[in-house]
C-alpha cells in the first residue's frame, strides 16, 4: 500500500516539499542543540521545561482525542464514522510519534535515552508515560493500517484485530491521565497540583484531537474529492462542542477554587498568566487570545446554523485547536514553572533554534499524516467511483 | 499465521502488563529508595542513618559581618568544580545565600521580613527523608541512600529534568552547556560534569567516606553549620534541635527536610 504515497499531483509534492524543507531547518537547529547543549533553548534553571513540553503534552491530548471518532464506530456500531475512524487512527500516530520526538529533542543526554528502559523505575510516573505511549502508537498503527489493508483487498478486517480495537479504545483515556499525572503530583507547584488536571486533559483532547481531524476531513473534501458525510461531519461537530465547554468549565472550577478560597500561592500562577505579576506579562497577550478564541469557538459551536456550515465550522475548530494550543501547552508549563518556588519570577520565551526544532518536529508530524492520509485517499478512491463535476460530488 | 499473531499480540500485552504491574507495587511501596550493593566502607568513613545540618542564621549572620568571605560556598563550589556561569538564567549552584523572604516565602510576613532583613540563609538541597525528586527520576540517577543521602549519578541522567520540576527548593541545577569553561580552577579530585545532566549538593559523600564532615561545614569560621545524625540521639544537631527553635523549608509539602534553620 506503501507506493501509494509515491504518486501524486504536483500540489502533493510540493506539500511534501515544504515540509521537507521546514524540517531540514528543524534538523539543522538540532544538530545545533546537539553540539552546543540545551543552553541554546530560552529554558533556565527556574523554567527548566518549555515549548518542547509544552507541545508535547498538548500533542498527547490530540492523538487520544481520535478515540472520540473510534469509539462510536466500533463500539456503538456507528457507521457514519465508517470514512473517517482511520483517519483518527493515523492522526494519533502521527500525534504520538511528535510526543516522543518532542520529548527525545528536551533531553539534555539523548544518546543515554535507553537508560529509561535499561533502569525500568516504576516509582516515575514517565515509566508508564513511556509505556502508554509506545503502546498507543502501536495499537493504532496496527489498527488503522490492518483495516485499511483488508479495504484495499476487499475484505472485512480480520477477527483477531477486534480485540486489538477494543484495547486502542480503553488504552487512549490512559495516556492522558497518565501524562496529567507526571504533573499534578509534584509539591510545591501550585498550578499543577490540582485534581482536575486529568479531567481537564481529557477535556482538551476530546476537543483539540477531533477538532483537528474535522479541519482535516473537511480540507481533504476540498482538495481530494473526500466525501466524510454530512451526518459524520455534524456528529462529530458537536462531540468538539460538548468536549470544549466541559474543558472550558473545568478551567473556570479551578479559577473558582483558586480565588474563592483566597490561597494566594494558587491564584499567583494564574494571575501571572491572565493579569501579569509583579511587572511580568510575557504570556498575558496568549492567554487573551486564548479566552477570545474559546469564546469565539464556543459561539460558533452552539450555535447550530454555524455548526452546520462548513466555513464557520472549520473556523470554529481552528479556534478550539489554537486555543487549547495555547492553554495546555504554554500556558500550563509556564504557569507551573511561575512564581518559582522562591516566590520570584523568571521570565521564559523561546528562542529562535528552540522554534525551529518545535516547528521541525510538527513538520514530521504533517508529513506522517500527509502521506499515511493520501494511502487512505488512494485506497477509498480506489472502491468507489466519486465524481466532482461543477463542485458537486456525485458517488456511484 | 493469524493465529499465531493473535497468540503473540496477547502474549506480549500481557508480559508488559504483568511485569508493570508487578513492579510497580514493589516500588511504590519502596519509593524508590535504593540499596547499596555491596560495598564495604573504610574503616575511617563517618557513618550514619539520617544525616542533617543545622544552620545557625544568626551566626552566618555575624561571621559574614567579621569578613568570613561566604568561604563556605567558595570552598564547596572550589572543591565539586562547580562552574561560575555569569547568566544568572543558566548558573549552577550547590550552596548559596538568599534572602528569608524567597527561603521561606509562605512564612514572610513584613514583620518577620523585618526580623530578618539583612540575615543570609544558606540554602542547598534539603536531603529530602521523602525525595520527590528521587520517586519521579526515570532513571534512578538521583537515589537515596541508605544514610539519607539524596545522590546524583551523573553518567546514568538522561538531562530530562523532571526531578527539577519536582524539587520544591529549587535545589537542582542543569547544564546548559558544557561547564568546563566555567570552572577557573579545576579539583582533579572531583569530576567536573558534561553538559546535559542535572547536578546539586550531596553532603560531601566524597568526604564522609574519608571520615572528614562536610567542607562547607569544615570552613565556616563562625560554626554557623552543624553536621551530623538525626538518628543519634546524642549527636549534636539531635541536642540542638531539641533545645533551640528551628525550621524547615516548606515543611507542609511533607518532604521532611533534612537541613534545619536556627531561628532565635
Ligand atoms: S531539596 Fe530538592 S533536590 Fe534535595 S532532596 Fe529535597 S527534593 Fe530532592
Ligand atoms: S534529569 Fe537526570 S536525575 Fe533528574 S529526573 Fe531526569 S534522569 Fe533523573
Amino acid at each position: 500500500m506503501l507506493e501509494k504515497a509515491l504518486k501524486g499531483s504536483k500540489k502533493y509534492w510540493l506539500w511534501v516539499l515544504f515540509l521537507l524543507s521546514i524540517i531540514f531547518i528543524g534538523f539543522l537547529c538540532y544538530l545545533y542543540q546537539f553540539k552546543v547543549g540545551l543552553g541554546i533553548t530560552g529554558m533556565s534553571r527556574d523554567v527548566s521545561w518549555g515549548f518542547y513540553i509544552a507541545n508535547f503534552t498538548f500533542l498527547v491530548g490530540v492523538a487520544a482525542g481520535a478515540v472520540m471518532i473510534v469509539l462510536p464506530y466500533y463500539w456503538h456500531n456507528y457507521k457514519e464514522y465508517g470514512k473517517i475512524t482511520v483517519l483518527g487512527e493515523f492522526l494519533a500516530v502521527a500525534a504520538v510519534t511528535m510526543c516522543i520526538l518532542f520529548v527525545f529533542v528536551d533531553l539534555g543526554q539523548p544518546m543515554r535515552v535507553f537508560n529509561v528502559v535499561r533502569f525500568p523505575t516504576p516509582n516515575s510516573i514517565m515509566f508508564y508515560d513511556v509505556i502508554v505511549l509506545s503502546g498507543y502508537l502501536l495499537l493504532n498503527l496496527i489498527c488503522g493500517w490492518t483495516v485499511l489493508h483488508s479495504e484495499y483487498k476487499g475484505t472485512k478486517y480480520p477477527s483477531w484485530l477486534k480485540p486489538i480495537i477494543y484495547l486502542a479504545i480503553v488504552w487512549a483515556p490512559s495516556i492522558h491521565i497518565v501524562t496529567a499525572f507526571l504533573y499534578q503530583g509534584l509539591p510545591g507547584r501550585h498550578f499543577w497540583l490540582t485534581a482536575v488536571m486529568a479531567p481537564r486533559f481529557l477535556a482538551s483532547a476530546f476537543s483539540a484531537g477531533p477538532a483537528l481531524v474535522l479541519v482535516a476531513a473537511l480540507l481533504l473534501k476540498k482538495v481530494a474529492n473526500f466525501d466524510p458525510g454530512k451526518k459524520a461531519i455534524d456528529s462529530l461537530a458537536k462531540t468538539v462542542a460538548y468536549a470544549f465547554i466541559i474543558n472550558v468549565l473545568l478551567f473556570i472550577f479551578e479559577l473558582f477554587t483558586a480565588f474563592y478560597s483566597g490561597i494566594h500561592s494558587h491564584q499567583a500562577p494564574i494571575k501571572y498568566l491572565f493579569v501579569g505579576l509583579e511587572g511580568h506579562a510575557e504570556w498575558v497577550p496568549f492567554m487573551w487570545v486564548a479566552t477570545i478564541l474559546a469564546i469565539i469557538g464556543i459561539l460558533l459551536l452552539v450555535i447550530p446554523y454555524t455548526r452546520k456550515n462548513e466555513t464557520t465550522l472549520v473556523l470554529a475548530c481552528i479556534a478550539v485547536f489554537i486555543s487549547c494550543w495555547i492553554d495546555k501547552g504554554i500556558g500550563l508549563i509556564t504557569g507551573g514553572y511561575t512564581p518559582t518556588p522562591f516566590e520570584t519570577i523568571t521570565p521564559y520565551k523561546p528562542t529562535l533554534p528552540e522554534i525551529g526544532i518545535t516547528l521541525g518536529v510538527w513538520a514530521i508530524g504533517f508529513l506522517i499524516m500527509t502521506i499515511l492520509y493520501k494511502i487512505v485517499l488512494e485506497v477509498k478512491s480506489s472502491k468507489e467511483l466519486v465524481v466532482k463535476y461543477e463542485g458537486v460530488l456525485y458517488k456511484k | 499465521m493469524a493465529i499465531k499473531r493473535r497468540d503473540f499480540l496477547k502474549l506480549t500485552g500481557l508480559t508488559l502488563l504483568g511485569t508493570a504491574a508487578s513492579a510497580a507495587v514493589g516500588d511504590l511501596l519502596t519509593r524508590g529508595e535504593v540499596k547499596a550493593q555491596e560495598y564495604t566502607s573504610p574503616p575511617e568513613a563517618l557513618k550514619g542513618k539520617r544525616w542533617a545540618m543545622v544552620i545557625d542564621v544568626k551566626k552566618c549572620k555575624e561571621g559574614q559581618k567579621k569578613g568570613c568571605g561566604k568561604k563556605c560556598i567558595e570552598v564547596c563550589h572550589y572543591l565539586h568544580n562547580v562552574p561560575s556561569i555569569p547568566d544568572k538564567k543558566k548558573e549552577i549552584k550547590w550552596i548559596w545565600e538568599d534572602k528569608f523572604e524567597h527561603a521561606f516565602p509562605e512564612q514572610a510576613d513584613e514583620y518577620l521580613k523585618e526580623v530578618f532583613k539583612d540575615v543570609p540563609f544558606l540554602l542547598l538541597c534539603n536531603q529530602c527523608d521523602d525525595p520527590p525528586c528521587v520517586r519521579v527520576c526515570p532513571t534512578q540517577a538521583t537515589f537515596k541512600r541508605e544514610d539519607g543521602i539524596v545522590m546524583m549519578d551523573f553518567h546514568r541522567c538522561i538531562g530530562c529534568r523532571f526531578c527539577m520540576a519536582a524539587c520544591p527548593f529549587g535545589a537542582r541545577s542543569f547544564n546548559w552547556f558544557d561547564p568546563r569553561p566555567y570552572v577557573k580552577k579545576v579539583n582533579p579530585e572531583y569530576p567536573t560534569r558534561m553538559k546535559g545532566v542535572v547536578e546539586k549538593c550531596m553532603f560531601c559523600y566524597e568526604r564522609l567516606a574519608q571520615g572528614k564532615i562536610p567542607a562547607c561545614v569544615e570552613a565556616c569560621p563562625a560554626n554557623a553549620l552543624i553536621f551530623g545524625d538525626l538518628a543519634d540521639e546524642n549527636s549534636e544537631v539531635s541536642k540542638i534541635l531539641k533545645e533551640r527553635i528551628a525550621i524547615r523549608r516548606k515543611a507542609e509539602l511533607g518532604t521532611h527536610p533534612s537541613v534545619f534553620y536556627l531561628i532565635d
